[in-house]
């Protein structure tokens, strides 16, 4: 246990990392999810084409391979990004993809009846989405959410990849340091799962919110 | 006077399914409607088509002397774009079997958001209007409730008010009654029996309150296979109807 001892601070650089960069992509993610779950539902062709596109492509890819071609092919046309920069997009482009899906499904498991109210008392189709159909479907939407941010703090393990110094290469580098297997990723497991407690945690409090502001608290 | 409604050889199908076939229907400004007939029949599509819920496969509906899916561009005739739509749809309002209120808003924010959103009116204006259409239905003590606390009758009844305080010049009531407890329906179709009064308001009712249209309607339509089979004075349809159908129809529903 001593060498968990002396390593704190390396683990402890580490986790802030993996949380940095779960957040920024996460971030990322849920605007893409939201720009693109709506792009799809577009009464204007181009953008459902350019939204699908984004969602096939980023959704079809690995997430490593995404990760190694932002970082190592990229620099080959001229564009050289930081590794954190390039974990965080890969991340949240990729992520978004699948939360675009999710945006799109919410949206349209809405009773079609709240758009037929919404057109009968003549909102325009975007004020109806805005204030009637959105309002309604994001409840819907945040467990999957809650899901898909768990999926992105376990895929940041990848990162450790392109040189990010995240909490699993603190501990492939403490295990090829100290030739200790057993503690650092141990170490690591339970870190991955305490922020992981957080995310489920975060996600009930918004359910919680969401339905208490929703009117449906009192049932 | 010319009519505020005129369907005139209105087609509708699903796939192969015909809905209203060749269908020609007028009614005036400030009568009282009530269709009638076996489900399946068209009546609710008729008001469908009228609120832009459904297009229409072939024919014309004019709204107030207005073309409802055609425009006048440059001295033609062309598709109605979305502007046009949303000019037609304020003049006319609806109310839905399932009462569909946004669950998310409290009662008050039903009626007044639309009022805000749609017409432009005033933070003050709009729940002054909202609360005297909200007492009119009788519910000005459930201001702050969601639907989801409200029984079937009370959630119409803001359904209603929501829907009048738009100020439509045409109001359709589609089967309105139809998904209440049975204890519930009175209290819905007392409103509706106090708009009845309101001598400019054009109603259109789909029913299966037989007793309830031959009350209030100035006229009664029965709809068959989506034509009109006859059409006439409540009195007349109901008790000594011109059609065979009419009659097989009413004895079915009456006996039940």
């Amino acid at each position: 246990m001593s060498l968990i001892y002396e390593a704190r601070w390396v683990f402890l650089e580490g986790i802030l990392t993996t949380i940095k960069i779960t957040i920024a992509a996460s971030l990322l993610a849920f605007a893409m999810a939201f720009l693109a779950g709506l792009g799809r539902l577009s009464p204007f062709a181009p953008l459902r084409w350019l939204a699908l596109v984004y969602i096939e492509v980023f959704r079809g890819v690995a997430l490593l391979v995404q990760l190694f071609w932002m970082f190592f092919v990229l620099p080959f046309f001229g564009i050289v990004l930081d590794p954190i920069v390039t974990a965080v997009l890969a991340l949240g482009l990729c992520n978004g993809a699948y939360g675009a899906e999710i945006v799109r499904g919410a949206i349209k498991s809405v009773p079609h009846g709240q758009s037929e109210a919404a057109c009968a008392l003549n909102y325009s189709r975007q004020q109806a989405l805005w204030k009637i159909l959105i309002p309604q479907a994001i409840p819907m939407m945040l467990p999957p959410f809650g899901n898909l941010a768990i999926e992105l703090l376990k895929a940041t393990a990848l990162v450790s990849l392109i040189t990010v110094h995240d909490l699993s290469f603190q501990a492939l580098t403490l295990q090829q340091t100290t030739m200790r297997t057993i503690e650092p990723f141990t170490v690591v497991l339970a870190g991955y799962f305490l922020i992981a407690i957080v995310i489920t945690g975060l996600f009930r409090l918004a359910e919680r919110q969401t339905n208490a502001r929703l009117g449906r608290g009192a049932r | 006077m010319s009519p505020i409604i005129k369907l005139t050889n209105v087609c509708k199908s699903f796939g192969s399914l015909v809905v209203l076939d060749g269908l020609d229907m007028e009614v005036a400004q400030g009568e009282k409607v009530a269709l009638i007939g076996p489900s399946g029949s068209g009546k609710s599509t008729v008001l469908r088509t009228i609120m832009t819920l459904e297009t229409i496969s072939g024919g014309e509906i004019e709204i107030d002397g207005e073309a409802l899916w055609h425009m006048r561009r440059n001295g033609k005739l062309v598709a109605a774009d979305e502007a046009h739509l949303r000019k037609m749809r304020s003049k006319v309002g609806m109310v839905f079997q399932q009462f569909n209120l946004f669950p998310h808003w409290s009662v008050l924010k039903n009626v007044v958001n639309p009022l805000r959103t749609v017409l432009g009116l005033s933070a003050q204006d709009a729940r002054a209007r909202a609360e005297e259409l909200l007492a009119l239905v009788g519910l000005k003590d459930k201001l702050n409730a969601y639907p989801g606390n409200l029984s079937g009758g009370q959630q119409q009844r803001v359904a209603i008010a929501r829907a009048l305080a738009m100020r439509p010049r045409i109001m359709l009531f589609d089967e309105v009654t139809s998904a209440l407890d049975p204890e519930l329906v009175g209290e819905v179709l007392n409103v509706l029996r106090l708009l009845a009064h309101e001598h400019d308001l054009t109603m259109i009712m789909v029913t299966h309150q037989m007793g309830f249209a031959r009350e209030i309607a100035d006229r009664v339509l029965f709809f068959e296979k989506g034509r009109i089979v006859e059409a006439g004075k409540p009195d007349k349809v109901f008790t000594n109807p011109d059609s065979d159908r009419t009659r097989a129809f009413l004895n079915a529903v009456l006996q039940g």
